[in-house]
């Protein structure tokens, strides 16, 4: 699960890792106030608040001289959506604005915090190249990059955090600040099971402190219902309006850009079955696991999601039916088809238990339904149907 | 033989009056392994589908001789069960359950480097069985067939579809691992190729990966050095966009590592058969005996 810059801020002062002054508003009419808890007479930063990185690029992150440009700039923000090259082309919607002291920068580190599947530890990852596309850096400078792993039983070490910053040619004031700031995000991680924070850029000011200027955490989805604080943290609106339906049916989906809908048990066997419709010349329209119980209810919510997608021309659904008999499925899809009112061709590749009475079914149930005997011909028939043809 | 089970195997259950674990269980006592009793905390000294219930593994290993567990605990209490049959001395522990947080498989990870005499299969994986003997997970037993290929893979019904294709061209299976779709996981696949590798009944391997992380190009490079038998290849994940998981934790492709592209291509450079489609394993291997 991603959340916001300012809520990852927030988290950042619970846990003593320094970031600069700021407020979050959601109307222009709070920009006075705002300014006014923040103090000071200076400029101002106004970062538009979007679950996506290069928001800079975008024109998503603006420097004001004065209330009236905090003011113009949050009016411009709010309401719009921005289109980062993270982000599809409809972009996400900017609901909030994070008004923050603009900070003077001497120089800018990367510093952050993942698992490593390799070693199954935890490392850091720190550069001197700040404020850059951190795997592009990776790409072209590998030994700009130091990685520090984390020994779980020991945990992490202060002399591993005044190691990373003499590498990154800190001085003794400041190492003692990277040691807190690092201690910090390590116990964030594991109190909050994140699974990845990166600070990019921490920034060295013009009067020595080290300071996280942006935030960006991950939190582990396996472990969000430990933590109802984080969960709390969800924002919907930054995430793909059909993904979000599939969660409530503990349905696993990713839109694509095709118009073949998939529908799958097994999230392998749901890939597989996408780059075979890609092999045969089609392109999918999603990625749908409907786990192991593929029951009528279950079945009947992955249709609607995937007729959702008006780009959808037919749907290709492929079961391997282990534990549960193809015959019960294929009468959950017959009685889904007919709920759901399905107008577009529907191809069905049952395998495993009474697939041949499964098949029976679907043959002769007078529906748009082509029951294909293997999995290349049901690829091959459902991209022939999405392009107009027939099967 | 065929490779880390068999008919004499030994097998208990945690999680064993559990829906899943009770479900399971005579699924494979149906199917002939050697289940020989089960663990849930609290419920010792009963019985549970004939067998006896006992309340820590350290209980159930000593009174009945066991050397294998089958967990299926709900994922929060998933990485405790897995600790718990390390410290008892289990040889194999395969954990089926999904969607245990990463943290707790770190230091499960930890206290297994210190284990040399226990395996762990799985989290988040259909488990393994040795087709006519032994069948420990939530595999349809009747796709097997006793034979000659080992199959290897990270994901649940991409397995099915080695097996079954397997099945129908009339080689069968040695034995069958389902390694897992999280992130930290047990065995990986080179913990499994090198056993099909020493395994006389094994003539052939079939590993199926899929996107994210590197331990398909890790094999490829053991695969070379190592391997004498034919190997063939099927990598899912090709159409899978950057940045999301494809359902399994471990199926993400990040900052342009973990493609299918680049694992298809370390495998074709260590001369691995690599199939374009999961619909030709069964033929690849079988034109390569």
């Amino acid at each position: 699960m991603n959340i916001h810059e300012y809520q990852a801020k927030q988290l950042f002062r619970d846990y003593a890792i320094a970031t600069p002054l700021s407020e979050v508003i959601s109307g222009v009419v709070e920009a006075e106030s705002a300014l006014q808890r923040l103090g000071g007479e200076q400029r101002w930063v106004v970062k538009a608040q979007v679950h996506a990185g290069g928001r800079g690029k975008a024109g998503g992150v603006k420097v004001a001289e004065n209330l009236a440009e905090v003011q113009a700039i949050t009016s411009a923000l709010l309401g719009t959506r921005l289109h980062t090259h993270q982000t599809d082309a409809e972009g996400l919607p900017i609901e909030k604005v994070l008004v923050e002291h603009v900070t003077s920068i001497q120089r800018e580190f990367y510093l952050s915090l993942l698992l490593d599947r390799s070693c199954s530890r935890l490392i850091f990852m720190a550069s001197a190249a700040g404020g850059m596309d951190i795997e592009e850096v990776a790409a072209q400078h590998p030994e700009q990059i130091i990685t520090l792993q984390i020994n779980p039983v020991a945990g992490l070490q202060n002399y591993q955090c005044r190691k990373i910053a003499f590498a990154l040619g800190l001085t003794a004031a400041q190492a003692s600040q990277l040691t807190t700031l690092m201690q910090g995000m390590y116990r964030l991680f594991l109190e909050k099971d994140a699974s990845q924070i990166e600070i990019n850029p921490l920034v060295e000011t013009t009067s020595g402190d080290l300071i996280a200027l942006d935030a960006k955490i991950n939190f582990d989805d396996n472990a969000l219902a430990l933590h109802p604080d984080i969960q709390a943290m969800q924002d919907p609106n930054q995430e793909d309006d059909k993904e979000n339906q599939a969660k409530q049916f503990e349905l696993n989906y990713i839109t694509l850009q095709g118009n073949i809908g998939c529908m799958v048990n097994g999230a392998g066997l749901a890939m597989a079955t996408m780059d075979l419709v890609k092999l045969k010349g089609g392109a999918p329209a999603n990625f749908l696991d409907v786990g192991g119980g593929a029951t009528k209810a279950r079945v009947a919510a992955a249709f609607k999601l995937i007729l959702s997608d008006h780009n959808v021309q037919a749907v290709l659904v492929n079961i391997f039916g282990g534990i549960v008999k193809c015959d019960v499925i294929a009468q959950g899809i017959l009685d889904a088809v007919q709920e759901v009112d399905v107008k577009v061709p529907v191809v069905v590749r049952l395998e495993g238990t009474n697939a041949e009475a499964g098949r029976a079914l679907l043959e002769n149930a007078q529906l748009k339904i082509v029951a294909a005997s293997d999995l290349a011909s049901a690829a091959e028939q459902v991209v022939a149907l999405a392009s107009g043809g027939v099967a | 033989m065929s490779i880390l089970i068999n008919q004499e195997t030994r097998v208990i259950c945690q999680g064993f009056t559990g829906k899943q674990g009770t479900f399971h269980s005579e699924q494979a006592l149906a199917y002939g392994t050697q289940l020989v009793g089960g663990v849930t905390p609290g419920r010792g000294g009963e019985r549970h589908l004939g067998l006896p219930i006992f309340n820590t593994v350290a209980e159930a290993v000593s009174a009945t001789g066991a050397t294998v567990s089958m967990i299926y605990v709900p994922p929060f209490y998933a990485a405790d069960a897995i600790l718990e049959a390390i410290d008892a001395g289990i040889e194999l522990i395969v954990c089926i359950t999904e969607g245990i947080p990463v943290l707790q498989m770190l230091k499960v990870k930890a206290v297994l480097a210190q284990s040399p005499n226990t395996l762990l299969i799985g989290p988040n994986c259909p488990g393994i069985i040795t087709p006519g003997a032994c069948k420990i997970g939530i595999m349809p037993g009747y796709i097997h067939l006793p034979g000659s290929i080992g199959v290897v893979s990270r994901s649940g019904t991409l397995t099915y579809e080695a097996v079954n294709q397997t099945t129908a061209v009339g080689l069968g299976q040695s034995t069958c691992v389902g390694i897992g779709g999280d992130p930290i996981h047990g065995m990986n696949f080179i913990d499994v190729i090198s056993r099909f590798e020493a395994d006389e009944q094994t003539r052939g391997i079939i590993m199926v990966g899929e996107i994210g992380g590197g331990e398909e190009e890790e094999a490829a490079e053991y695969i070379k050095a190592h391997v004498s038998k034919p190997v063939v290849a099927y990598i899912a994940g090709k159409t899978a966009p950057d940045g999301k998981r494809m359902g399994h934790a471990g199926a993400i492709v990040t900052g342009g590592k973990g493609t299918a592209a680049g694992k298809m291509a370390a495998l074709r450079s260590a001369n691995i058969e690599v199939v374009n489609a999961p619909t030709e394993l069964g033929q690849a291997i079988k034109s390569l005996l």
